[in-house]
């Protein structure tokens, strides 16, 4: 890479600078390119040279360009067209360029449209997930049809990986084309029931881009997502929890409500909330009329608060903060605590981290209740010299709030170390926060006060100033006995200059003056002299202490009044004028006494109310804890605030998820509760709805949905193992549901509420009375064992014993050994094909054979291959083969079996059970299996007898490679038309006219290929349908034969090369004469 | 969520950008300008930033701020957290992540972006993952690709994606197989002036450097698992075994990796392994230096590499010091004081002592500067957290069709390491 590095350098060398303006030709400086049109002109040759080192080295070059911000878009075209390279480097830097300008040049993006729609198709799912994903980053209007067509095919896509880009895919398209919501969250739907691991959380973030209201797509998920949670990659775990938190909050009911009844010194919420509280309080009385039922956790909601538990441990900051948040918001207040744990944890991380923790940390202090969870705590917010000075003052922030009578001495040491600093802000906040400290603790008011009379001496005149601010405020409030202090003040007036500290002492004495009655008109005196000199916040204070000394004290101060008065009417800045014009009005009225002049003192000296020291993060518990818009405290776009808990809880039924759907009975209670879906067909079950296939839009598999999923897993080439795992989850899922649902089923309907209710005690209070002792023992085993499986991410890994694990049974689901097979054939159905086609027996099975091995070179033995076309004993994915082996001498040849396979990637062979002994002049006949991927590629292998080897290959008819299946020509036409364009191939021949019937036709094309024919409604057009063994495409043919005896064969079917070999096939077999 | 990403260096410079979404204009970065003005140092950036169209959350690391650009409303520790991890990865890739690392290997960075993100939404994070995706540079390989012509892109499947462990990668194979853990604390103190300790807590980690062929499952067990109480792990280790019998089970990625962290809080008595003798006194013009250090408990050991640094009120114009070992540096700029110590011999206290002088005219300091004390001991650490044992269960391969399971049988090497070293230790004079 040091090669691109240096171009990278060049360029930052040549343009430093000027960055952002496209015409910097002229530069002069420059080691590799002088000149911008030159330089173009130089990447456009190399790009459209033959050689890939050159293509690589200027797409490099490009996305150097890209990555420094600058314009390279004049070399789109010249980029575009090798989006078909075979290089996978170039590859991807193309698609890199690609998406940051295609949205510049759409009408030229168009042309790499193509590429990726055949890449979609591609075997390998890297490849159909990175094309799904420049497909949908191309923000092109005009795409979002083919797009469309795209996400649809790839939620289906048995690659978990694919189904997860289609969920990333969804947004984008989203803000694209906004009318497309509808369609979209079907999508969502559908992944949201998906089940792995991989997929749900981009699905649930699509879901929160998309249609975070719509609560009801959630239901059925939910308790799916709770077990799930554990094991989905940190980030989805984040957008999940912050969904359930929002879900929880409209599902649940406050599991705090006890707590506000039984609270008597109020002060709960603090202020605001207390009335909101209350108004609740007073709404669920009215509404519960039978009062005062005790609250009951929902089993639901204590399921989520388990399940969340764990991921406090998580290395990642931001979940253990999605975790705290939830906690916080829906956790009975007794368990919060749990989290302060993990978030001082989080203290030692990164600062970033530690800013927004402890901004977090802070507002939670402010809430009275929670506050004793951090007090444990307290000596890890002791601010450190090497803290940047954001979080101090966040620490501080926090110790503050966390100060209390037993803390505060600890507290204040510690301040007293931070007072000495040399960073005058920090400092600064110090001093106020030693101030509020004082002002909330009553029992060391006096110790803080005497502390901060002290820091006046201080040499540091920020400090001082700040302890004037701060002992101004403290003595409004208790200005009974600091005359001394008021005193000391009063001298500083001489040497402070800080405005601030300056106003706060002329407000003091002129408050106090009382107390002071020999300073305060000398001090009044000195400040006139100085009075231009002043700032506008000390003038405004000279007037107001001119104006109170007046009152009190005529006397002496008229005049001095008198005079400050009439500087201040010539001031420069308009609010001091106005202050002395309103003052002279008071104090001294031209005229007669006015009628305010009275009331002078009132107005002047009334007592007023000592200032409140509050915490900054008062009013930040609003926002939701760990959110952008707490962080800035204010509105984030995109923001929807928590909702509150309702009054009465809906109904929890909704989340059961029925597992028979084929023996569901509609139940009264479901339609009943559930508002939203109400006018929605209860049909949409847990299971049937996963395997819903993107074509049908009938949901007519209830009865297959157990059958399907067998198949979907013999079908998965991927792992075996998340296949095992999830199945586990899945069984233990449906043992503790179909327990549930069948006491609930048994029962009538109107019990099955209270039923569920008494499955809720055992969690939440064990110790209250017994519930019935039937359900406790029924439910319990069952949870825990349900948890225990769920959070083990390695099922088929033994980890309980400490032997060897044992051999994964799941190995089983990639080939199937007979007798297994042989059950499970009639349950086996491809997933990819629809409902609607259904695989058939072959209209015609060919008897001649091939020679797989001449009897000459297989000395004596000869092997004849032959097509069955049935259904593969050993796997779905692979043709049956029969192999007929023939002994031309007269010994006996033993140990018939297979040796070495010489296969293409991907291909597999079932061999036959191995011969023991083939006697002289006998034949035998035996089956495998091959799996030819839907390709031509030969199969090679070896047939070893007991002392010899022969090397032979099976090359497969292109028309073997399908399996015929029946549909409605509806359906025929409506699978055509989404197979056009590249996936379309066609082609002209002449039917000699003695073959041009129906009969004949038919009859070839099934000898041709295991198709069978779709009932026609019209003469003349002849359709066949089949799909391929292994991937389950769908292959169309449609034979149109005109009036001169000529036809049209038209060929559908996503595999490109199939399609035009087919065509010439059907052509040759329909010429024959 | 992630809209775009910004990298600007301490010039000033937006050397790199990168966008997820439709394109940001590099103006949006004014406002984060603006506030790096108002700020002293390079940290006191506030990490978010609201702006009147987008959210700003930066990171400042490796001399680099990591911008990156919001629009809408997300958890700022989401965003947060994820440019740590680019910058983790970053280092991972390069061997360090600073701007020279990213220009030289630019093409990689974006190729890593391209891979980390999908519409502004984390796709692939785990190294383990990244590096089947796109190989690491090395010498070896840069000249092999310069004469080949081959890439660095893998162009097959990185398995682990699709698999139930995601964060290991398939097919692992090694010659030597071997797994050595380091178990390493850090102390946290805060000591006053008489010595005493306000606040100590140790940190510890374990790190891993785990290269075992096949699929291991590995499992850790202490002597003393009680002392971990607060603990976090990587997605690796099994909670609900955790829970159950205190042993770490896992199957760990492939490499380096950090296995738990944990926190040993205050409430347990923690042993400080040093003490610091500091008297600093000032006065008009000058003032005297003198700090001796001394080994506390160290429970035998050594203590080694101390360095004493002290960063001098900025009034001290120079200062001109003795030790009776090790070398100091004074630097007149920062006003930092570094001494950097070596080993400490118990039976000869090292002590740096001299003069200080003052800035003519100005008032001496008021406070005495805080020193902060570095310094390691090997073969201990300080919790007294022990490794009991390391156990594995071999691994199941799929070898031939036919016999469809083995088992490979190899005996690892295995190593555990201690290490206690100073975290945040300061000494209050």
């Amino acid at each position: 890479m040091s090669n691109g590095g240096g171009s990278y350098n060049a360029q930052n060398d040549s343009r430093a600078g000027s960055t952002g303006e496209p015409d910097l030709g002229t530069e002069p400086t420059g080691g590799f390119f002088s000149a911008d049109y030159k330089k173009h002109d130089d990447l456009k040759q190399m790009l459209d040279s033959n050689k890939d080192n050159l293509k690589l080295e200027a797409m490099k070059r490009i996305v150097g360009m890209v990555a420094k911000g600058k314009d390279a878009s004049d070399l789109f075209a010249a980029v575009v067209k090798n989006v078909v390279s075979k290089n996978i480097e170039v590859k991807k830097l193309v698609y890199v360029y690609l998406v940051r300008y295609a949205e510049e040049q759409q009408d030229l993006a168009l042309l790499s449209i193509a590429t990726f729609q055949r890449a979609l198709k591609d075997p390998n799912q890297l490849i159909r997930a990175s094309a799904l994903r420049v497909l949908s980053s191309i923000r092109v209007p005009v795409i979002v049809p083919i797009m469309m067509l795209a996400l649809k095919d790839s939620v289906v896509d048995m690659s978990p990986y694919v189904r997860k880009t289609a969920a990333h895919a969804i947004p984008k398209l989203y803000s694209l084309d906004p009318e497309q919501k509808d369609q979209l969250i079907q999508v969502i739907e559908k992944l949201l029931a998906d089940k792995t691991t991989l997929v749900v959380g981009s699905a649930v973030m699509a879901f929160e881009e998309l249609c975070p209201d719509r609560v009801d797509l959630i239901h059925k998920n939910y308790r799916k997502l709770c077990n799930l949670l554990v094991d989905v990659e940190e980030w989805g775990q984040v957008v999940i929890i912050n969904m359930l938190t929002r879900y929880a909050r409209t599902q649940f009911l406050d599991p705090n409500q006890q707590d506000v009844i039984a609270d008597e010194d109020k002060n709960f919420y603090g202020d605001e909330d207390e009335k909101d509280s209350e108004e609740e309080e007073e709404d669920e009385e009215k509404e519960k009329t039978p009062p005062k039922k005790p609250y009951m956790m929902d089993p639901d909601h204590r399921l989520l608060l388990r399940n969340t538990k764990p991921l406090l441990q998580s290395r990642n900051a931001a979940v253990v903060m999605a975790v705290a948040q939830l906690y916080h918001h829906i956790a009975p207040k007794s368990e919060v605590g749990l989290v302060a744990k993990a978030l001082v944890r989080l203290l030692r991380s990164h600062r970033e981290i530690q800013h927004v923790v402890l901004s977090n940390v802070a507002t939670l202090t402010t809430i009275r209740k929670v506050r004793g969870m951090f007090e444990p705590y307290l000596k890890s917010f002791f601010v450190r010299p090497s803290d940047p000075i954001h979080v101090r003052t966040l620490k501080l922030e926090i110790l503050t709030n966390l100060a209390t009578e037993t803390s505060i001495s600890t507290i204040l040491r510690e301040f007293q170390t931070y007072v000495t600093s040399s960073d005058k802000d920090f400092v600064a906040a110090t001093i106020q926060a030693i101030g509020r400290c004082a002002s909330s603790i009553s029992e060391v008011t006096e110790t803080c006060l005497n502390g901060l009379v002290g820091l006046l001496s201080n040499r540091n005149e920020y400090v001082v100033a700040e302890s004037v601010v701060v002992i101004k405020k403290l003595l409004q409030m208790q200005p009974d006995s600091h005359s001394e202090i008021i005193q000391h003040m009063a001298k500083l007036a001489d040497t402070i200059t800080v405005p601030m500290a300056r106003a706060s002492i002329l407000w003091m004495v002129g408050e106090y003056s009382d107390r002071v009655p020999k300073i305060a008109p000398d001090l009044l005196r000195k400040m006139a002299k100085n009075f231009i000199n002043e700032e506008d916040i000390v003038k405004l204070q000279i007037l107001n202490l001119a104006a109170k000394l007046c009152i009190t004290n005529p006397k002496q101060t008229k005049l001095l009044c008198q005079y400050v008065l009439n500087l201040a009417k010539y001031d420069q800045n308009y609010d001091i004028r106005d202050r002395a014009r309103f003052i002279r009005q008071l104090v001294s009225p031209a005229g007669e006494k006015g009628a305010l002049g009275k009331h002078a003192k009132k107005i002047f000296l009334a007592s007023k109310p000592a200032p409140v020291l509050d915490s900054s993060f008062k009013d930040r518990d609003q926002w939701q804890l760990g959110s952008l818009s707490h962080m800035i405290n204010q509105q984030a776009s995109g923001y929807s605030p928590l909702p509150d808990f309702p009054a009465a809880a809906p109904d929890p039924t909704v989340r059961n998820v029925e597992v028979n759907p084929w023996e569901q009975v509609p139940m009264p209670w479901a339609e009943k509760t559930h508002k939203k879906k109400a006018g929605k067909p209860k049909k949409e079950a847990f299971y049937s709805d996963e395997e819903e296939e993107s074509e049908s839009e009938s949901d007519s598999e209830e009865s297959s949905s157990s059958s399907s999923e067998s198949g979907s897993e013999s079908e998965s080439e991927d792992d075996s193992k998340s296949e095992s795992g999830s199945d586990k989850d899945k069984k233990s899922d449906e043992e503790a549901e179909s327990s549930s649902s069948s006491s609930s089923e048994s029962e009538s309907s109107s019990e099955s509420e209270s039923d569920s209710e008494s499955e809720s005690e055992p969690d939440t209070k064990p110790q209250k009375k017994a519930p019935p002792p039937k359900t406790k023992s029924s439910t319990k085993p069952k949870k825990e064992a349900k948890q225990e499986v769920s959070l083990l991410d390695l099922d088929d890994i033994d980890v309980s014993s400490t032997s060897a694990p044992v051999p994964a049974p799941a190995s089983a689901l990639d080939v199937l050994s007979p007798s297994l097979a042989s059950d499970l054939q009639g349950l086996s159905i491809n997933d990819k094909t629809d409902t609607a086609i259904s695989v058939t027996t072959p209209m015609f099975v060919s008897t001649t054979s091939h020679e797989l091995l001449h009897r000459m070179t297989g000395e004596g033995l000869s092997a004849n291959y032959r097509f069955t076309r049935g259904t593969c004993i050993y796997s779905t994915s692979m043709v049956p083969v029969e192999l007929t082996f023939t002994n031309h001498t007269d010994s006996p040849v033993s140990n018939i079996r297979i040796g070495d396979k010489k296969l293409q990637a991907g291909m597999t062979l079932q061999e036959f059970p191995e011969i023991p002994s083939l006697p002289g002049g006998g034949s035998m006949s035996v089956s495998i299996g091959i799996d030819f991927k839907d390709t031509i590629q030969p199969a090679n292998f070896q047939i070893c007898t007991q002392d010899r080897k022969y090397n032979v290959s099976i090359k497969p008819p292109v028309g073997e490679l399908f399996q015929a299946v029946t549909m409605a020509e509806a359906d025929f036409t409506a699978q055509q038309s989404k197979l056009t364009g590249m996936n379309e191939n066609s082609g002209k021949v002449s039917i000699p006219s003695q073959h041009n019937n129906s009969k004949t036709i038919t009859a070839r094309m099934s000898e041709l290929a295991n198709v069978a024919p779709v009932p026609s409604s019209q003469d003349g057009i002849y359709r066949f349908a089949g799909k391929t063994v292994s991937g389950g495409t769908l292959l169309l043919i449609t034979v149109k034969v005109g009036e001169d005896n000529s036809a049209s064969i038209t060929v559908n079917c996503e595999l490109m090369a199939i399609c035009s070999m087919l065509v010439k096939e059907v052509k040759q077999k329909l010429s024959l004469a | 969520m992630i809209h775009s990403l910004f990298m600007i260096n301490s010039a000033g410079d937006i050397f790199m950008e990168k966008h997820w979404k439709s394109v940001i204009s590099r103006s949006v970065c004014d406002y984060f300008f603006e506030e790096q003005q108002k700020a002293n140092s390079p940290e006191d950036v506030n990490p978010v930033i609201s702006t009147p169209h987008h959210y700003l959350i930066h990171i400042y690391r490796e001399n680099i701020y990591f911008v990156a650009v919001c629009t809408t409303e997300v958890p700022p520790l989401f965003v947060i957290e994820f440019l740590h991890r680019v910058v983790d990865t970053f280092t991972d890739y390069f061997g360090d992540g600073g701007e020279s690392a990213i220009k030289d290997n630019y093409v990689i960075v974006y190729e890593l972006l391209e891979e980390m993100l999908d519409n502004g939404f984390p796709l692939a994070t785990e190294s383990n993952i990244l590096k089947e995706l796109i190989k690491p540079p090395n010498i070896l390989r840069t000249v092999v690709n310069t004469v080949t012509g081959s890439s660095n892109l893998a162009d097959t499947l990185p398995t682990g994606q699709l698999s139930n462990v995601p964060w290991r990668r398939a097919g692992v194979k090694y010659t030597n197989n071997e797994a050595y853990f380091d178990v390493i604390e850090e102390i946290d103190a805060i000591i006053d002036k008489q010595g005493s300790t306000v606040f100590a807590d140790i940190q510890g980690v374990i790190d891993c450097c785990v290269k075992l062929s096949g699929m291991p499952d590995l499992t850790l067990s202490f002597m003393n698992p009680r002392i971990l109480d607060d603990v976090s792990f990587h997605p690796c280790v099994r909670f609900k075994r955790w829970e159950a019998e205190r042993v770490l089970s896992f199957v760990p990625p492939d490499g380096n990796f950090r296995l738990i962290s944990y926190h040993v809080g205050s409430q347990n008595m923690v042993a400080i392994p040093v003490y610091v003798k500091p008297n600093i006194s000032f006065r008009e013009g000058g003032g005297r230096f003198d700090v001796t250090v001394g080994p506390k408990q160290t429970m035998g050991k050594m203590v080694e590499s101390v360095v004493i640094t002290c960063a001098m009120p900025k009034v001290v114009l120079n200062m001109n010091l003795t030790p009776t070992q090790g070398t100091y540096t004074f630097d007149p700029v920062a006003k930092v004081l570094t001494w950097d110590v070596g080993k400490i011999n118990p039976q000869k206290l090292p002590n740096l002592r001299g003069n200080i002088s003052l800035q003519s005219g100005s008032p001496p300091p008021e406070s005495n500067p805080a020193i902060s004390v570095q310094f390691k001991i090997q073969q201990m650490a300080v919790s007294g957290l022990k490794v009991n044992r390391l156990d594995m269960y071999g691994e199941v391969s799929k070898s031939s069709p036919k016999k469809s399971f083995t088992f490979e049988k190899y005996k690892p090497f295995k190593g555990v390491k201690y290490l206690t070293k100073a975290g945040n230790f300061q000494v209050r004079t």
